[in-house]
């Protein structure tokens, strides 16, 4: 499902390789690596959802269902993507199980040696089909909540959804399956984050990953009314704090801040090209969820060239790779290596420049753009920013 | 917070070795690849709910003969307790 993969866009960047280095001793030898190959392919198979969430992180134009891969295009590129050096394919979309052949995608990404997950809001599933995508190998359910109230939830989501998510949280404990709740966190429900984590603590749950909203897309056409404030903000962090180490070893705790509010920006995918490739539902080839907002970028396609001959060559995946694209204030940065100079689509929506500095970053010149963003949502009244707003929902393809 | 060395460490749903085909070996998980290589390779191998936490610690002290014993101990009790951190890994009685 759309909405967590946006979660991805932050906390997918944190995909490793590697134990924490403090809890390895000399006799467990080193375990930290970096691989030069692309770890993780998000496979977006379909745009088709049954919800309409406002922070949608498709892209504002949808591609149709008669545009989507065949079963046989992504069984090919699951095996292109295990020989390249992924480790990990997300199913997400749209929603995922739209596709019929769903089951059998499932299977073929496991054959082909890839760690499968499915992002899911859970709504076209029943236990049935839970237990045929385990038998097919499915290693990792992440299963969408846009909120732990069913009013917050269903107005968010557009649809009638909340009870749904909470029969498939029921039928999860009888399935041997890693399963992950996702929350989209935002101002409407920023200060229901301990219901959230009591929804966790009484399912099956070994992660949960709230993952405040990233302003692209549908996101960012109503910002003005998901950005938390910095009360809001601050109280969840000290929250969080508290939570991470009181569920330690039961539950892990990932919490995706929101980067307006932040000194540096997130080192988004992980840096361009470096550990991520998305495939969009018609087979273009992506450095991003946002790649296609980019004038001028020019996307190869999967039905005509080898993943790694894309992952490799392609010039979208080149054009912002490594440091040579860089300007002041990135390129002598002494942090350029940790958060490659940030988003590349923020900077293209916030300051019009894709080689900017991410604007969100302290030392961007253009930072007092987000500042005075930061500063209307702080200096609005409480019946101001909690009035009603005039949702722009998420569309359905054609 | 010790594991009890009687109990069988087994790997958590959704977490598992990567096939034996593909190098380098890794510890999928949610999110997370380990990868793993001599002793921590051994050990998670030896994690599937049969082997309890002794057993593990004798065999290893045998492969890795030449390690100071009570070092191995150490270093695999650090490495379980690691894995369950990671929620990798359930302790079962």
């Amino acid at each position: 499902m759309a909405i967590s993969s946006f979660c991805k866009k932050s906390a997918l960047s944190t995909f490793s390789c590697s134990a924490p280095a403090s809890a390895t001793g000399p006799f467990l030898l080193n375990m930290t690596s970096t691989m030069p190959n692309p770890l993780a392919l998000i496979a977006e198979l379909t745009h088709r959802c049954p919800l309409h969430c406002v922070y949608c992180s498709n892209p504002m134009e949808l591609q149709s269902r008669t545009n989507e891969l065949s079963t046989e295009i992504w069984s090919r590129v699951f095996k292109e993507a295990a020989e390249a050096g992924v480790l990990q394919a997300d199913f997400t979309g749209g929603e995922p199980l739209a596709r019929p052949d769903i089951v059998a995608l499932v299977r073929a990404a496991r054959s082909a040696g890839l760690y499968v997950n499915l992002i899911t809001s859970g709504l076209p599933l029943d236990e049935a089909k839970l237990a045929a995508l385990v038998e097919a190998g499915l290693d990792h359910i992440q299963l969408s909540f846009q909120g732990a109230r069913e009013e917050t939830a269903n107005e968010i989501s557009g649809t009638k959804s909340h009870t749904q998510k909470l029969r498939v949280l029921d039928w999860l404990r009888r399935h041997r399956v890693a399963v992950t709740l996702n929350f989209v966190i935002h101002r409407r429900n920023i200060d229901q984050l301990e219901e959230m984590l009591a929804l966790a603590e009484s399912s099956c749950a070994t992660r949960i990953e709230f993952a405040n909203v990233q302003y692209y897309g549908w996101a960012f056409a109503n910002r003005e009314n998901l950005l938390p404030t910095r009360v809001q903000l601050d109280q969840s962090l000290t929250l969080i704090k508290r939570e991470q180490e009181r569920l330690q070893a039961r539950i892990r705790v990932e919490y995706v801040v929101p980067d307006y509010y932040a000194k540096y920006p997130k080192p988004c995918m992980g840096g361009w090209g470096r550990k991520l490739m998305l495939i969009t539902p018609s087979g273009d080839a992506l450095p991003c969820h946002a790649a296609q907002v980019i004038p001028g970028l020019a996307f190869e396609n999967v039905k005509d060239r080898s993943l790694r001959e894309i992952w490799e060559h392609s010039a979208a995946f080149q054009k912002f790779r490594g440091e040579a694209w860089m300007q002041e204030p990135c390129k002598t940065c002494d942090r350029r290596e940790q958060d490659f100079g940030g988003c590349r689509c923020q900077a293209l929506l916030l300051v019009g420049d894709a080689a900017a500095t991410d604007p969100v970053c302290s030392l961007s010149p253009m930072r007092p753009k987000v500042d005075a963003i930061l500063t209307g949502i702080n200096t609005a009244t409480s019946a101001q920013i909690f009035a009603q707003p005039p949702w722009r929902y998420r569309l359905n393809p054609a | 917070m010790t594991p009890e060395l009687h109990s069988f460490p087994r790997l958590a749903p959704g977490c598992r070795l990567s096939e034996k085909a593909r190098e380098p070996r890794t510890l999928l998980m949610p999110e997370r690849a380990l990868r793993l290589n001599g002793p921590s390779l051994e050990i998670v191998e030896r994690c599937d709910g049969k082997h309890t936490v002794q057993q593990i610690i004798v065999d290893l002290q045998k492969i890795y003969s030449k390690a100071e014993p009570h070092k191995v101990e150490q270093d695999i009790l650090g490495y379980l307790i690691l894995l369950q951190k990671e929620r990798a890994l359930d302790f079962q009685l």
